[in-house]
């Protein structure tokens, strides 16, 4: 087989950082080529060069032998290369035809010529087996079919060389099975493909051959059937990962939250996002929401930690009711069984409507992990050390009569930055927008843990992390379950729903559907519930 | 730690130095436009003109450069003012607004209690007067965007209008302040004036007075409560991402409201500074928004925002207003400063790109040095890293 792309010795710098530090690469053709390497190896960076975005300092690009120069997109389109961005980039207000035409438009004689582009759309759908409906906007289809959409744009612009980046991040189980039959079928069409992941295990079912990347040099480059998953993991970490987590016995102590009768509503619809959800986190045990994404989780977490309000229901944490919003005639009965109830206790207090500050929860020993660490989970522009005391820069130890003691800031972060090998380019100096996502992710997991809360709530906390972050990640929450906290655990990926958690709640449409133990039920059965093809009836 | 406190002032600094050169950049950028103008205008004396410019206040000598500071407090106040709003990122076009509810309530005090409050303290009061006038004036906006959800631009706007009418409406019916005969204020009772401080003999002959210091107090007063009190860590997380503060516990409705509050107080002290600074100033009630709390927004962003900054950069507006005045002297018209300052203007809003083209080159070429300098160090590591990669080539074979 001949080299459809070759990348030679490319190096790629910013600002204090070599991104790409001579590396070469070799796609072959009809051939899917995995490119393994934890965050922050370059390999996003690499496929940016090959994909026009970044231009490189040093190396050269070959497309079938021949020397070629890549300046910008509309170059790599022009060579027959397409990429699958991590964030899909779609007009939600077009249609699939609209948004796959777009920037290639179809035209006779200078007006739009939809009907030819929605024929040509249709047939490739048909011949990969993408089963896309053309005419629904994209605002209205689920993500998994948005990523087919971003795929057809490729196909409909006859691209050879299709570049996924990190494309199972998005879908459930089945949808990723669906992909990887979809990405065989385009190498056997004699169409090529640089896939960009750090899950071994897609590597194991699809790639032909793997190239590994760390801190942004090249390790070296393996033919998957040659190779192990433990010596990809090896080659991309540098040492050897565990890839079961070891649990200790469980000890369960005490409620820590209890969540009753919990909704939320939508901001997008008049439907709720949440609708009466109830249960428990006791000490010692990690609880875990599952579920596909835009199913209530986001809302419910947000609701529960004080970002959004809640239109009905009570927490309480440790005891102490931290949000209680009840119907007008639930307050009125409850007040009027006490008055009845307490006679001689004329002092009682009335029920009312409680909503603690997000900084109340905070102190009292509510850490949140936030699904985007973004928006809410760090300010980015913000130093490092700054980050760390994001919500306790107010305590004692961090201010003198309003002023911020620099020095204890910085030593605090340093001491965090030591215990949680957060990496940064200038220490707790650093501003973390110049960060990498997996460091900025420790820094978040650093302070969190730091606060030594009484529950943790962790949001997809290893969402878009390498192996050797995720490792440490899920050390540092089962560390904190053997502490005697409690934990409450949003996850997408499978894998650690059944090997993190004590428990696993399923959540659809908003509703528990089901509470499973993982150690009694298979990934299969907690897929069909997650799709809601699978109602229990929950017992209380 | 030393080694550590370097690498930290280092950083600050450039970081200042980008931000200076960003505004440097943008100074030059309206100085080469108003050249060109001045060209076309009158190709002989341009140059004789550009001259007069940049010399502003010393062509008076030193009785020029006092009439420079003199004019530079009160925009140093509403540059402050828009400033401060922005490091919250809330943008206060309501600075004219403010500025003048503050010169109203200074005037009102100044008259009407001259007789209750000690002569000594009147000026003290009255400044007092015109920072609550315009606390009261700012809180109004921010009360909207923080519970409402109402733009802050949107009501600043309309409380501009309405509070230069309603100063204009209540100076008008008040004979006590007002001299219907000339159509504005009487002259401000002696002690409301502000004192000099001595700075009349530095520049005598000129208009300077207290102000310039009281604004360049304030400035370093703001600088230490944005960077060093918790407070402004919690306003500038809320300006520099709203949810993030809101996710760390900063009760953000009070931090935007708090925020107005203040850049209202800043330029109603810069209203008051004007109407006080004794230079027998009246006010003229015509119906007009006050240039001065428009030309705040100018100085705040030449200023990059930082207080500090804004003073130099309200003191080099005022260097070229006062240049504008001896303009004329070449038969020019002083409107081709009000150009300069335009186009300075939209050079500064341009400063977030400026910024990042400089320190990217910059950066670069250190970069490119320090890896030379460091690569003897790293070879070490280098071998390290083969020797590795040669290791795992070889499990791949077998």
């Amino acid at each position: 087989m001949s080299n459809v792309i070759e990348m030679r010795h490319i190096t790629k710098m910013f600002p204090g950082i070599i991104a790409n530090d001579d590396i070469t690469l070799e796609l072959k053709k009809g051939e899917i080529h995995a490119l393994l390497g934890e965050n922050g190896a370059g390999k996003s960076t690499l496929m940016s060069v090959l994909f026009g975005l970044y231009k490189q300092e040093k190396g050269e690009i070959l497309k079938n032998g021949e020397l070629v120069v890549i300046n910008d997109p509309n170059d790599a389109n022009t060579l027959g290369i397409g990429m699958v961005h991590q964030h899909f980039k779609l007009v939600d207000n077009f249609t699939v035809v609209e948004n796959i035409m777009l920037g290639a438009e179809v035209l006779k004689k200078g007006i739009l010529d939809k009907s030819s582009a929605r024929k040509k759309v249709m047939e490739l759908s048909e011949r990969y087996g993408l089963s896309v409906d053309p005419d629904v906007k994209i605002e209205d289809i689920s993500v998994g079919m948005q990523q087919r959409v971003e795929i057809l744009k490729m196909l409909f612009r006859n691209n050879e060389i299709l570049i996924f980046d990190e494309p199972t991040a998005v879908l459930t189980p089945q949808e990723i099975d669906e992909l990887m039959g979809i990405m065989r079928g385009f190498a056997k069409e004699g169409k090529s493909i640089l896939f960009i992941t750090h899950k071994l295990n897609e590597i194991m079912a699809v790639a032909d051959s793997c190239t590994v990347l760390r801190k942004g040099k090249y390790v070296g480059t393996v033919q998957i059937k040659d190779t192990t998953k433990q010596e990809l993991s090896r080659m991309m970490v540098g040492r050897d990962v565990e890839f079961t987590l070891k649990k200790n016995e469980q000890n369960i102590g005490e409620t820590i939250l209890k969540v009753s009768e919990f909704t939320v509503p939508s901001a997008h619809s008049k439907k709720n996002a949440v609708t009466d959800v109830s249960f428990e986190v006791r000490r010692g045990e990690i609880v875990c929401l599952a579920g596909i994404e835009g199913n209530g989780q986001s809302e419910f977490i947000q609701a529960l930690t004080g970002l959004m309000k809640n239109t009905h229901g009570t927490v309480e944490l440790c005891g102490d009711v931290i949000t209680r919003k009840l119907t007008v005639q639930e307050l009125s009965e409850a007040n009027a069984q006490d008055s009845v109830d307490n006679d001689s206790e004329n002092t009682k207090v009335k029920l009312k409507n409680v909503r603690k500050s997000i900084r109340y929860k905070s102190e009292h020993g509510m850490s949140h992990i936030p699904e985007d660490r973004h928006k809410h989970g760090l300010i980015l522009d913000f130093s490092l050390a700054d980050n760390m005391v994001l919500q306790t820069y107010h305590h004692k130890e961090f201010q003198n009569f309003g002023f911020i003691n620099k020095k204890a800031v910085y030593d605090y972060a340093d001491a965090l930055i030591e215990k949680f090998d957060v990496r940064s380019g200038q220490g707790s100096i650093t501003p973390v927008r110049s960060m990498s996502g997996g460091n900025q992710q420790k820094v978040i997991i650093a302070r969190e843990i730091e606060k030594n809360p009484e529950l943790l709530i962790a949001v997809q906390p290893t969402r878009g992390l390498d192996v050797g972050a995720i490792e440490y990640i899920h050390h540092s929450i089962l560390k904190s379950r053997d502490e005697g906290k409690g934990i409450l655990l949003v996850s997408l990926e499978l894998d650690e729903v059944m090997n993190l958690s004590d428990r696993i709640l399923v959540m659809y449409e908003g509703e528990i559907v089901a509470e499973l133990d993982p150690k009694n039920t298979t990934v299969q059965e907690l897929g069909l519930y997650m799709a809601g093809s699978k109602k229990e009836e929950r017992r209380g | 730690m030393d080694k550590f406190k370097k690498v930290g002032n280092k950083l600050l600094k450039s970081q200042g130095l980008e931000a200076l050169s960003a505004s440097v950049i943008a100074a030059v950028c309206g100085l080469i436009v108003g050249l060109i103008i001045m060209l076309i205008v009158n190709p002989s004396q341009a140059f004789a003109g550009l001259g007069s410019i940049l010399k502003g206040g010393f062509n008076g000598g030193f009785a020029g450069v006092g009439n420079v500071l003199y004019y530079a407090a009160p925009i140093i106040m509403t540059g402050l003012s828009v400033g401060f709003a922005f490091k919250t990122g809330l943008f206060n076009i309501g600075a004219p607004g403010q500025y003048t509810m503050g010169l109203f309530c200074s005037l009102y005090v100044s008259f009407m209690f001259q007789n209750v409050i000690p002569s000594s303290m009147l000026w003290v009061c009255a400044l007092l007067a015109g920072m609550i006038g315009g606390m009261i004036w700012g809180a109004i906006p921010g009360l909207f965007k923080a519970y409402l959800n109402v733009n802050e631009v949107i009501t600043s706007i309309m409380t501009n209008y309405i509070g230069m009418f309603l100063v204009d409406m209540l100076v008008k019916g008040n004979i006590t302040m007002f001299n219907i005969n000339e159509a504005r204020t009487r002259a401000m009772p002696e002690s409301a004036n502000i004192p000099k401080f001595g700075l009349d003999s530095i520049f005598p002959g000129s208009t300077v007075n207290g102000g310039i210091i009281i604004a360049a107090i304030i400035a370093v007063l703001i600088y230490i409560v944005l960077f060093k009190t918790t407070f402004g860590f919690e306003l500038r997380a809320c300006g520099s991402n709203k949810t993030g503060a809101k996710y760390a516990g900063v009760n953000e409705k009070r931090t935007i409201v708090m925020s107005m509050i203040i850049a209202g107080g800043l330029a109603g002290i810069g209203g008051a500074l004007l109407i006080q600074a004794g230079a027998s100033n009246t006010y003229e009630p015509v119906n007009v928004l006050a240039v001065n709390g428009f030309n705040g927004i100018a100085v705040a962003l030449l200023g990059a925002s930082n207080p500090i900054g804004i003073v130099f950069a309200g003191a080099f507006f005022a260097h070229l207003q006062r240049g504008g005045f001896y303009l004329q002297l070449q038969n020019f018209k002083p409107e081709i400063i009000d150009i300069i300052i335009g186009v300075i203007i939209y050079f500064s809003s341009f400063a977030l790109i400026i910024k990042s083209l400089f320190p990217q080159l910059f950066t670069f070429l250190k970069f490119k040095k320090n890896i030379e300098d460091t690569t003897a160090k790293t070879v070490e590591k280098t071998i390290e890293v083969e020797i590795e990669k040669n290791t795992n080539d070889k499990s791949g074979e077998v």
